[in-house]
């Protein structure tokens, strides 16, 4: 028993409170978002060094016990995931304190971002599928009121689609969970691994876990469902695609890698397999959608469909090894893609647009946006030795040891494939010769140090685990050696194995 | 009485998914609606129907008399109405926004993110056709 497991739940929601009763004073509601989001991030990272320390924590909420009643489990992988969270939320609200006008504040910025940090943990923390549900439409129901925070024409068109696909996939989902109840009789998810493995009629059971990839498919963003993301994550303000691109997509996964590693591992020649046909469509779809366009924010929209393949991969692949790759590609993904979203702020801000095409001369103006752009993007093409390097390299080796050729080769074509964007980006923004009329005429808008320290700290944890791997591997390894061994979760969570 | 309700489920999931399908906002929002309480009926179903004792301990009892109803169900859909009721609400509020700041409902028309040139913001009236014809095209 750990009450610090609760910790990163409670914050938010008592910030989001605070914030939403001092919407009349603008500057005392950012004060109460900053000091929320660092105690969230401390209380995040604390959490994760004490399950580093002790292993898996589990807290029994109301002392119901654990099939009865709602368990939060903090494993390895949970603990990673809520401690990024942690941290890009932070960054996300120092970052919006001059990106974020004071009219979307007064629309309820603070209060939404503090919630959809809130409704993301609990997705990572709990332990029951219904209770998954619920946080999955606490972080919905925040981003859906973000993503059109500034009633522009561009946001009500992407937010409609966002919101009906997004809607959709969670009926999928609780039509999942409401047949899987009928099957089994439990919805904890430790109880479920067991109960899964006594079901009557196991072709049922695929066709419900065919359910929850679909479900949980649309979330993540992969191969036939992606579609929503593409035209929506482009249309907020800079930190709001930051925060929705760093960690929504990511719960899709989390909540993949959860349920097939934890209860659909019965037919593994058939779910899997699914999983792994899917994850090599996705990787090469999302590199070519993001090679057709010219708008900064729309490439790397493409770019997290891209990226979700290859964490799906891992997780097809089911060894150790690629499930450590996974591990660590979520954490060097997260960070990464959040940032060069709040980085594609910044262009906007120093060049005035997000279009390629009116966009130039940055490397000659802002020397320091160049190379605080050059570290996170070329570390998600994989270049060595930045983070992303490391994270591609565990994936395909553990595909060639696999004897996973095809997909080996398709994790190598995206991986060019993502330079090739990047260096679109590069040599369009920031080596061009700035178009228009006058010599380079210097942009308006001087950038701001309330935006550039969370872009610089990002920027540096990618180069520390770029540099300084060893850590990481370890975290991400013990991650995985937990999801390959579902009895230390089960053991945790019910006292014994039943 | 299973069996009529299953199929009763799939006959509104049908009605609701050709409502979501059919590109117009206000048959999508009816399409959910069905959609949603088609999936608090499956969960209600899958829960077994059974006409025994709701699971309420009578007076001076320290447990109730088995066989019990099953309980847990009930909980989930009253939850997951709520929760429907939540999100209906916020469609109806942004659709008739969208409705308001963009003038169609049809989401065949409903264009205006996916442009390509139109991405900054910038009005799209005066770009070129995407797909100029040609001369020597055709057969």
């Amino acid at each position: 028993m750990n009450p610090l497991i609760v910790l990163p739940l409670i914050l938010p929601f008592a910030t989001a409170t605070l914030a939403l009763a001092l919407n009349k004073n603008l500057e005392r509601q950012y004060k109460a978002s900053l000091l929320g989001g660092t105690l969230h991030c401390a209380a995040c990272l604390l959490l994760l060094a004490n399950v580093y320390r002790d292993g898996m924590t589990v807290i029994q909420v109301g002392k119901w016990p654990s099939p009865f009643g709602i368990t939060l489990a903090a494993d390895h992988l949970s603990a990673i995931l809520v401690a990024i969270t942690g941290i890009l939320g932070l960054a996300v609200i120092v970052y919006s304190r001059v990106e974020i006008k004071p009219f979307l504040r007064r629309g309820g910025y603070d209060p939404l971002l503090h919630i959809l940090l809130g409704g993301v943990c609990g997705a990572f923390l709990t332990g029951d599928l219904f209770n998954l549900y619920v946080w999955f439409e606490v972080m919905l129901m925040a981003s859906f009121g973000l993503i059109v925070l500034g009633r522009e024409k561009i946001q009500f068109d992407g937010g409609v689609k966002y919101v009906m696909i997004n809607l959709f996939s969670t009926l999928l989902f609780i039509m999942g969970i409401g047949l899987l109840y009928g099957m089994t009789g439990t919805l904890n998810l430790a109880a479920l691994h067991g109960a899964v493995q006594s079901v009557p009629n196991p072709s049922v059971l695929m066709a419900v876990a065919g359910i929850f990839i679909t479900a949980f498919g649309i979330k993540a963003g992969i191969f036939p469902l992606f579609f929503w993301l593409p035209v929506s994550y482009h249309t907020p303000p800079a930190a709001v695609s930051g925060i929705l691109a760093g960690l929504l997509t990511k719960v899709g996964v989390y909540a993949l890698i959860r349920l097939f590693t934890l209860v659909f591992i019965t037919d593994m020649a058939w779910t899997h397999d699914i999983l792994l046909v899917l994850s090599i469509a996705t990787m090469i779809t999302g590199v070519l959608g993001a090679a057709a366009f010219q708008e900064v924010r729309r490439i790397l929209s493409f770019h997290i469909i891209s990226q979700v393949g290859y964490m799906v991969m891992g997780l097809a692949l089911f060894t150790p090894l690629a499930l450590t790759g996974t591990v660590f590609y979520l954490m060097h993904h997260m960070i990464v893609k959040a940032n060069l979203f709040l980085i594609s702020g910044a262009i906007r801000r120093a060049g005035g647009s997000f279009d390629l095409e009116k966009l130039g001369g940055l490397y000659k103006n802002k020397g320091q946006l160049a190379v605080l752009f050059f570290i996170p993007a070329f570390s998600l093409a994989g270049f060595p030795p930045l983070s992303g390097f490391w994270a591609k390299m565990i994936l395909i080796r553990a595909a060639l040891e696999n004897a996973a050729y095809g997909t080996a080769a398709a994790a190598v074509g995206g991986g060019l494939l993502t330079v090739y964007s990047m260096t679109k980006i590069w040599g369009e923004a920031f080596w061009k010769p700035a178009p228009g009329s006058g010599r380079n005429k210097s942009p308006d808008h001087p950038l701001d140090p309330w935006m550039m320290a969370p872009i610089a700290v990002l920027a540096g944890m990618s180069l520390i685990i770029g540099l300084a791997p060893g850590l990481f591997i370890s975290l991400s390894e013990r991650a995985a050696f937990e999801l390959t061994h579902p009895e230390i979760y089960i053991c945790a969570v019910l006292g014994a194995l039943p | 009485m299973e069996t009529i309700l299953a199929v009763g489920c799939g006959v509104i999931v049908a009605a609701s998914i050709y409502l979501m399908l059919s590109g117009n906002l206000i048959r999508f929002i009816f399409g959910l609606v069905l959609a949603t309480n088609a999936v608090n009926l499956l969960i209600f179903v899958a829960g077994r129907l059974s006409e025994i004792r709701p699971p309420i301990i009578p007076e001076n009892a320290l447990a109730p008399v088995k066989p019990l109803a099953n309980a847990v169900p009930q909980a989930l859909i009253l939850t997951a109405i709520v929760i429907g009721f939540a999100l209906l609400s916020y469609v109806f509020i942004l659709f008739y926004k969208t409705y308001a700041v963009l003038g169609t409902v049809d989401a065949e028309t409903m264009r205006v993110s996916e442009h390509k040139e139109n991405f900054s913001g910038r009005k799209s009236e005066a770009q070129s056709d995407p797909h100029p014809v040609r001369e020597g095209d055709g057969p």
